[in-house]
């Protein structure tokens, strides 16, 4: 059951009508939104940074920050895609897929090692394995962008429906890498919802000394945390290179902001504790259409950075307001009783 | 160049901090002998020194804000945007000011104004995030991130992204003066900032404000400080040095553009972790800092000196320096720990 009045303190109900005014808007002005096509589309766009904001949801609220995710996501897809390019591999993409999974998961622990037996400051932390990782893919590697392998160019073709608009004839197909979404989807949501691991990332982020007094090994749980995320990016990865089907090292770079500011803007507590599934994918969808469609409404490009750090810091701001006024009606109840 | 005052934390921690300091230096000695054994004709010439100069105060300056924040218990993310959104304004307005073919003397009013417009955009910049994060309490990384974002972005947008050339050349000829035909004028401004902000921190009410908010906000607020105020402050000294940054980094590429300097921001964070800057706040002195400007510009000057290392190592020395001084810091504070633990029970 959930009332009316504890509905107006979420802040999903809020995205949820910016996104509906937003498409009606764009609608109005271009006639486009509401096409088969404009939506699969937007689908399409939404994979990636909502595959990166399931594993950074859970980063902050675990009341932690993650800006590394993308750099492991590019070298475990880099590091991946050469191997198999190298060994001549024809088989199955799923070995891609495990492969570079597995190498975020290294990636991951390390960040999860570093925070959670060291107790290190997780933006620190991450800002210099991000830094370690770009360099390792762009020295080591010496990375530029590259074809794929054949099993995941193929993977890339696969596709699970076609959508025509009828007017202009345009078409767009929804890639079969949304089936991973909705799997990433659904551990989540089984992981934080009925596993003492999951409640043990919010019981961290609301209060770790208090976590730790009830029992939860919190430099394990962050360890795995990290490692999960890691994982994700891995994965992340290989979907991303399969749907534009060349290999770019930079593909990915610079996008854990406006992912970060997508999983604020769905309602996660920057200070941890508090972040839903459902507000982070309508965080990612407003700022998906935001990237997508300004053009349509008629803002340049040239003013789009302005608009992500608008929606960060307003985003952040309502978020940081929300628990203010909280903590108040918290301490009215104490004085109360 | 580092200033020698003495610092205002008790002296218990002063010792342990001093160690940190012994251990810089034995590292920028380690990096200086190896660079020199190395590469004898280039590293460590005069040409060298005079080079390295010209490079790091920009980065330096900056690193100084980013410390400062940090000492607070916050930091700033968005240096490297106030720095250009600040050296677009002034380039603009001396763009469109100066008439075409002035002699200096007249030129010279507008340089002093372009200059105060682009302190006055970093202290706004820096006001705002001050504001941000002490008023609308926005986790200092994320209201900075935003107002990178934002600087940025508004720095693009006014520019289409393309650079602001045509700078009167009076700018740059000034901005790039050699004292004793030696030491060049940024790194004398470093210098004289570095002297300013270490007594700053050391011997005004300012500074010991900052240190005690970082130590612990809550006992700062019962104690009787301003916090909010404090927080806004800081920020402006942050953004007015970025600003200063902005305009040394205007007069060496003689042009402003949105998006120059963008890896000085990791720098500068790693800097000030390793010059011992607690990124929990509280810690940190700027002859710490100065030493670690010092120790990564010996590095990356000797690595360019050799051809077949690509540039991006760079990443990976910075990266892997910053976690391996973190875990080194980390595991000495560890220790000390149990040994004051020690010491209470006997």
């Amino acid at each position: 059951m959930i009332s009316i009045r504890s509905m107006t303190r979420r802040s999903e109900p809020y995205v949820f009508a910016a996104i509906v005014a937003l498409s009606l808007l764009i609608q109005a002005r271009s006639g486009q939104f509401f096409t088969g096509n404009n939506l699969v589309d937007l689908a399409r766009a939404l994979i990636v940074p909502a595959l990166f904001s399931i594993g950074c949801m859970l980063v902050i609220v675990s009341g932690g920050i993650d800006v590394s995710f993308t750099a492991i996501a590019s070298l475990a897809m880099y590091v991946t895609d050469k191997t198999l390019l190298a060994s001549g591999y024809s088989g199955s993409v799923l070995l891609a897929y495990a492969m570079s999974g597995a190498l975020g998961l290294l990636m991951g622990a390390l960040n999860g090692g570093l925070i959670g037996f060291l107790k290190l400051p997780t933006l620190v932390v991450t800002l210099g394995t991000g830094s370690l990782f770009t360099g390792v893919m762009y020295g080591v590697f010496a990375a530029s962008a590259s074809d794929v392998p054949p099993a995941i160019a193929a993977h890339g073709k696969q596709t699970l429906f076609t959508a025509v608009n009828l007017e202009s004839g345009l078409t767009s197909n929804m890639p079969s890498q949304v089936l991973i979404l909705v799997g990433a989807l659904v551990l989540v949501f089984l992981l934080i919802r009925y596993t003492m691991l999951g409640r043990g990332i919010y019981a961290i982020g609301g209060d770790e000394a208090a976590a730790e007094r009830a029992g939860f090994s919190v430099a394990w749980i962050k360890l795995f945390l990290y490692s999960f995320v890691g994982l994700l990016a891995g994965i992340t990865g290989v979907a991303r290179i399969s749907m534009i089907s060349y290999a770019d090292p930079s593909t990915m770079l610079g996008m854990e902001l406006t992912v970060i500011a997508a999983v604020v803007l769905g309602g996660t507590r920057v200070t941890g504790g508090l972040g839903t599934l459902t507000g982070t994918i309508f965080g990612v969808t407003l700022m998906t259409i935001l990237a997508n469609s300004l053009i349509l409404i008629g803002i340049p490009t040239y003013w789009s950075r302005v608009f992500t750090g608008a929606v960060i810091i307003v985003g952040t701001g309502v978020s940081a307001r929300q628990i203010g006024s909280a903590r108040r009606r918290v301490r009215t109840l104490q004085k109360e009783a | 160049m580092q200033s020698t005052v003495k610092p205002a934390i008790p002296a218990k921690a002063l010792a342990g901090r001093d160690q940190n300091l012994l251990r810089l230096l034995v590292m920028l000695v380690f990096v200086f002998g190896l660079m020199t054994v190395l590469r004898p004709n280039e590293f460590a010439t005069l040409a060298d020194f005079n080079s390295m100069m010209r490079q790091f105060p920009e980065y330096g300056i900056m690193a100084i804000g980013i410390s400062l924040t940090m000492i607070t218990g916050g930091i700033d993310l968005g240096v490297v945007g106030t720095a250009n959104l600040s050296a677009i304004f002034a380039a603009k307005f001396l763009i469109g000011a100066v008439p075409q073919g002035a002699p200096p003397e007249q030129v010279l009013p507008y340089l002093a104004a372009a200059v105060a417009i682009a302190l006055a955009t970093g202290l706004l910049c820096g006001a705002f995030a001050g504001l941000l994060i002490s008023r609308f309490r926005i986790p200092a990384i994320l209201a900075t991130l935003g107002t990178q974002q934002l600087y940025t972005g508004i720095a693009i947008g006014i520019t289409n992204g393309r650079p602001q050339s045509r700078l009167p050349l009076l700018y740059s000829t000034i901005g790039n003066t050699e004292f004793f035909g030696f030491f060049p004028l940024s790194f004398v401004i470093y210098c004289a900032i570095a002297v300013g902000i270490g007594l700053m921190l050391s011997r005004s009410r300012f500074g010991t404000c900052m240190y005690m908010l970082g130590t612990n906000a809550k006992a700062a607020r019962f104690a009787g400080l301003n916090n909010a105020s404090i927080i806004i402050r800081t920020y402006m000294v942050s953004g007015i040095l970025s600003s200063v940054a902005g305009l040394i980094m205007m007069a060496r590429a003689n042009s402003a553009k949105a998006d120059y300097g963008a890896p000085y921001t990791l720098q500068c964070v790693l800097i000030a972790v390793l010059g011992g800057i607690d990124p929990n706040g509280g810690f940190g002195k700027i002859t710490g800092v100065t030493l670690a400007i010092l120790i990564l510009q010996f590095l990356s000057s000797g690595l360019n000196m050799f051809n077949n290392i690509s540039n991006f190592y760079r990443d990976v020395i910075w990266g892997g320096v910053l976690i391996l001084v973190l875990v080194f810091n980390r595991l000495f504070s560890i220790r000390a720990e149990r040994r004051a633990v020690r010491r209470s029970m006997a």
